[in-house]
């Protein structure tokens, strides 16, 4: 079948079908004003897109210049596909995180999927290999009916998506909440490998090269993503189920290798996957950055399905597709390469002189417009911000044990928010690739960069009640939650991703949350030497006028140089003693234990001592590095009985404490920042609390490492193999329909 | 020792595996392509993990019948040591150079983790460097690893002594409680009339470095250097 599309047959333009496309009654002004006339409706779609929320961060823009974003080590930060550090040797890693949340909660097996997919094109298309992912999760409330549903569904597309592709999952955090009921976050990040002499980026050059399509064929999925990505749930947001792509991974892995063959040639000039807002975007983001204009013939675009029009091919959200320019009579020798692995390969244009961007079709003309409003004429917006009232610091006798001590941490080991997650990570290939030494379950992971002596640890941190309670707080403790995590295996933390999620930014108290949390991320990212090189913002996630706590997930990545001296975080020597570093004052507002012991949510969180942080940091650092540490692990939620139970079953042996029998809940279960659990040799404990004091670092023995109970808490011994029933026993169960 | 690892579109473990036989022999291995209609002369063929042609139709059946996998039959006729893991095993079984398929997981989910095995055969080249009746930990990671035979062919793998693993529970004991797939009589590893071709769904060679945290599946790849030397 054959269909010729004319443009008279095209709706025409109103100011209902801009407001319907999303825009804003002024935005639609300032529009016709670039545009000069009335649109054509492809010209309406292209506008609709590029001005969207999600591609042109209109209301965040402003707050996130204040991040820091240099360092010496940092090679490209924010404003390309992915961010850029340096680890030595002539190598980069490369790493973003990117979230795709509203797909995930209408159809979550292809909507994580393809957030997986589409985060990997955005390193790999940099011109590295990727080495790792990781995921940042939030669901609803277990209760509600959606929630069991939408794990399971997440969890699988992550895997089938992941494993497929053959990049190790190697680690995540899943929280649960109900702020998330309606609106479940999937945040997924890919760090990539790559020679520091072979990265590609997205700004065209030379008028007249050729633009080349390569990857999957154009169908009429994902039209209009963008658009939803950028608006608010309603009770109908089942009926978007269309907009959300279909991914195949087995295509990508194909991208992935065919690319990465083509980048070893010099036959590129620039490179840019076509994610949100497809073709449309990767074409507007290059010529853009460039300042050139860009002809293209979509008759020469691969189409899937037969009669699309140019607004849908431009709109297409098909996945598995890269835009390249490439060096003028390289055309062959780059088609031989996607021959040999069957991707479709089309040379569809040519960039020009004139900044237009002029669209083809059928011997019409479908798009004549300046290019550059749409790319940096953007509507530029300084919302209202309205403060988050601060909460009453609680004080740890209001909060008082209800039973044991040890009654106590064997129930909050079981609770969703601490309970084992080996059920989903059980479901990630977290090894292929053979490279992963820490897998998920640890504080970090982490793997070697391959064929060196060289490992990048990495993490993904966020405490969303925190951020929620205090936003400036809350903003500095995830980026010192992964910089901490980072710290435990031994490496030292570079730089961080980030993927704000927030509700919806009309309102000044969401914007204040936003602008808090930003703030406190700053300011932590400055003390810590540990920039912001790449992110995204998804805002709108609000159904029904409800918002999601707001969650600044941070994805860490951190170097360690000699892979050999890498720890783990499991007690790992019978004998050993136990330390505590950090101080510990029993903060028990907005911690777990307040939260599943007493039903309060509520006070104001641990405040963050970034100076203090930075000591610690550097003094568990150098204890690694001389080999003095044995285990290590960081203290978050749930405190220091939550830590040392993690440590003991992961590394299937007990504690005997001392001098814990009458500790009260603020000690036991309370959320001071800046705290690490460290394990010592006998011969060394000396040695290691010098080197402690030394550092200004408070430094407490806590016990010795053996037998297979945790002892010495009031209430009696807990034996390991009851608390492992328990941690383990909640998500299998729950994903069983028992809980 | 000489060796040779099959790459097919989706294949993913292929760099993995060629590490540990580069290892183990000091020789570099050879990356055929799936269009290849020749090998170099090789001692050992590895078919590698992954998900080859996407695991679209069923795990394997398209691999099964590329061109590269005539030659591995030739050689395979002429003796030469082919070993498949994982995807490998079921490509192996899709061509019938094993019997048996494999099928979804009983859970219907994928899985990775490090399983128990018992090491049922160490008369082969690959499992010499084991003692018979060994309890090692090698991870899995797959949704496609429930091995099903028909009796009769259960019945000569049985009595011919041609299951060379086999999962067990953490104390080493083989039952339905250490079985992570379904597999029938706990079936991870099976051995061709010969010995000479194994098919097995735990990765070795995700279990051989000391960094990988583990290294029972060394001796694998030591077993054939020392019988291919």
């Amino acid at each position: 079948m054959s269909v010729t599309h004319t443009p008279d047959r095209e709706p025409k333009v109103t100011a209902e079908l801009a407001a319907e496309h999303g825009l804003k009654p002024d935005e639609y002004a300032s529009m016709l004003e670039s545009v000069g006339r009335t649109p054509t409706l492809t010209e309406l779609g292209i506008y609709s897109v590029m001005w969207s929320e999600h591609c042109s961060y209109k209301s965040s823009r402003v707050w996130l210049k204040k991040l820091p974003t240099t360092a010496p080590w940092v090679i490209c930060g924010p404003g390309e596909n992915a961010g850029v550090i340096d680890i030595g040797d002539g190598q980069a890693a490369i790493f973003k995180m990117e979230s795709h949340n509203h797909p995930s909660f209408i159809e979550p097996y292809q909507g994580a999927a393809t957030g997986v997919g589409g985060i990997l094109r955005d390193v790999f298309t940099m011109g590295a290999r990727p080495v790792a992912n990781l995921n940042a999760l939030r669901f609803g409330e277990p209760a509600n009916p959606k929630t069991r549903h939408l794990v399971a569904g997440v969890v699988a597309g992550i895997g089938g998506y992941g494993n497929c592709v053959g990049v190790p999952t190697v680690g995540g955090e899943t929280n649960f909440h109900k702020a998330y009921n309606g609106n479940c976050l999937v945040n997924a990040m890919t760090v990539g490998v790559a020679q520091t002499d072979k990265i590609f980026y997205s700004k065209a050059a030379g008028v007249g090269k050729p633009v080349v399509y390569v990857g999957s064929k154009t169908g009429r999925d994902g039209i209009h993503g963008a658009t939803m990505s950028s608006a608010e749930f309603t009770e109908d947001s089942e009926a978007k189920r269309p907009t959300v792509q279909v991914g195949d991974p087995f295509t990508e892995k194909l991208l992935i290798e065919a690319c990465l063959e083509l980048m070893a040639t010099d036959a590129i000039v620039a490179i840019q996957d076509m994610g949100a807002a497809g073709l449309t975007s990767s074409s507007v983001e290059m010529a853009g950055k460039g300042g050139l204009g860009i002809d293209l013939d979509l008759d020469a675009v691969p189409q899937r399905e037969a009669g699309m029009t140019p607004y849908e091919i431009m709109l297409s959200e098909s996945q598995e597709r890269m835009l390249m320019i490439l060096e003028p009579g390289r055309e062959e020798e780059a088609k031989r390469i996607f021959d040999k692995w069957e991707l479709d390969f089309a040379v569809i244009g040519k960039l020009t002189d004139n900044g237009r961007m002029v669209i083809r079709m059928h011997g019409h003309t479908w798009c004549d417009v300046e290019l550059a409003p749409l790319f940096d004429k953007a509507p530029l917006y300084n919302r209202p911000t309205e403060p988050t009232p601060p909460q009453a610091e609680i004080a740890a006798a209001e909060a008082p044990l209800k039973a044991s001590a040890r009654d106590t941490l064997l129930a909050l080991m079981g609770t969703p928010d601490l309970a084992s997650r080996r059920w989903i990570w059980e479901q990630y290939d977290s090894q292929v690739g053979a490279d992963t030494m820490i897998g998920p379950g640890g504080d970090a992971a982490l793997v070697r960069v391959h064929g060196t002596p060289k490992a990048l640890a990495m993490t993904t941190d966020c405490t969303p009640r925190y951020c929620y309670a205090d936003p400036v707080r809350g903003g500095a403790q995830a980026v010192a939650e992964a910089y901490r995590n980072i710290i435990t295996v031994g490496a030292l933390p570079l730089a961080i991703t980030d993927n704000m999620n927030f509700g919806n930014p009309e309102k000044p108290s969401i914007m204040g949350q936003f602008a808090g949390c930003i703030e406190g991320m700053a300011e932590a990212c400055r003390v810590l030497d540990f920039p912001v090189v790449s992110g995204n913002v998804s805002l709108y996630n609000e159904t029904n006028g409800e918002g999601i706590l707001p969650t600044p997930a941070i994805g860490g990545v951190g170097l360690l140089k000699d892979s050999a001296l890498a720890i783990g975080s499991g007690f790992k020597n019978a004998g050993d003693t136990v330390l505590l570093f950090g101080e510990t004052k029993g903060h028990v507002g907005q911690s777990l234990y307040l939260r599943e012991v007493h039903g309060r949510e509520e006070g104001a969180p641990p405040p963050v001592d970034l100076a203090a942080e930075r000591r610690a940091g550097d003094l568990v650092r150098g204890l690694i590095e001389a080999r003095k540490l044995t285990a290590c692990h960081d203290l978050a939620d749930g405190g220091l009985a939550v830590g040392l139970a993690e440590m003991a079953l992961r590394g299937k042996k007990g504690i005997a404490l001392t001098g814990l029998e009458a500790a009260d809940a603020g000690l036991l279960f309370g959320e001071d920042q800046g705290r690490y659990l460290v394990t010592v040799a006998a011969g060394d404990v000396a040695a290691v609390t010098d080197a402690a004091k030394a550092a200004g670092v408070p430094v407490t023995t806590l016990g010795t490492v053996g037998g297979d109970a945790i002892t010495g808490l009031g209430g009696g011994a807990l034996a390991l193999a009851d608390l492992r029933e328990v941690h383990e026993g909640w998500l299998p169960g729950y994903m069983a329909g028992d809980a | 020792m000489k060796s040779a690892v099959i790459v097919f579109p989706g294949s993913n473990c292929e760099r993995d595996i060629a590490v540990a036989l580069e290892q183990v022999s000091g020789h570099k291995t050879f990356h055929a392509w799936h269009r290849d209609t020749d090998l170099p002369e090789v001692d050992v063929i590895a078919v590698p993990g992954g998900f080859s042609y996407g695991d679209y139709l069923r795990c394997g059946a398209m691999a099964a019948n590329s061109p590269v996998m005539r030659v591995v039959k030739e050689r395979a006729a002429q003796g030469v040591k082919v070993i498949g893991v994982c995807n490998g095993f079921q490509i192996l079984t899709e061509a019938g150079l094993l019997p048996g398929a494999l099928i979804r997981n009983q859970s219907l989910k994928y899985i990775c983790k490090t399983v128990d095995l018992k090491v049922e055969n160490t008369d082969s080249a690959f499992t010499r460097h084991y003692i018979p009746g060994q309890h090692i930990g090698i991870p899995v990671g797959h949704g496609e690893g429930n091995y099903v035979a028909d009796e009769e062919t259960l019945k000569r793998l049985e009595g011919e002594g041609r299951v060379a693993f086999r999962y067990t529970d953490a104390a080493g004991v083989v039952n339905e409680a250490g079985n992570p797939n379904g597999a029938t009589n706990n079936i991870a590893g099976i051995f061709n009339e010969t010995r000479t071709v194994l098919g097995m769904m735990p990765h070795p060679e995700r279990a051989f470095d000391p960094q990988h945290g583990n290294t029972d599946g060394r001796a694998l790849f030591t077993s054939l250097l020392e019988s291919l030397s």
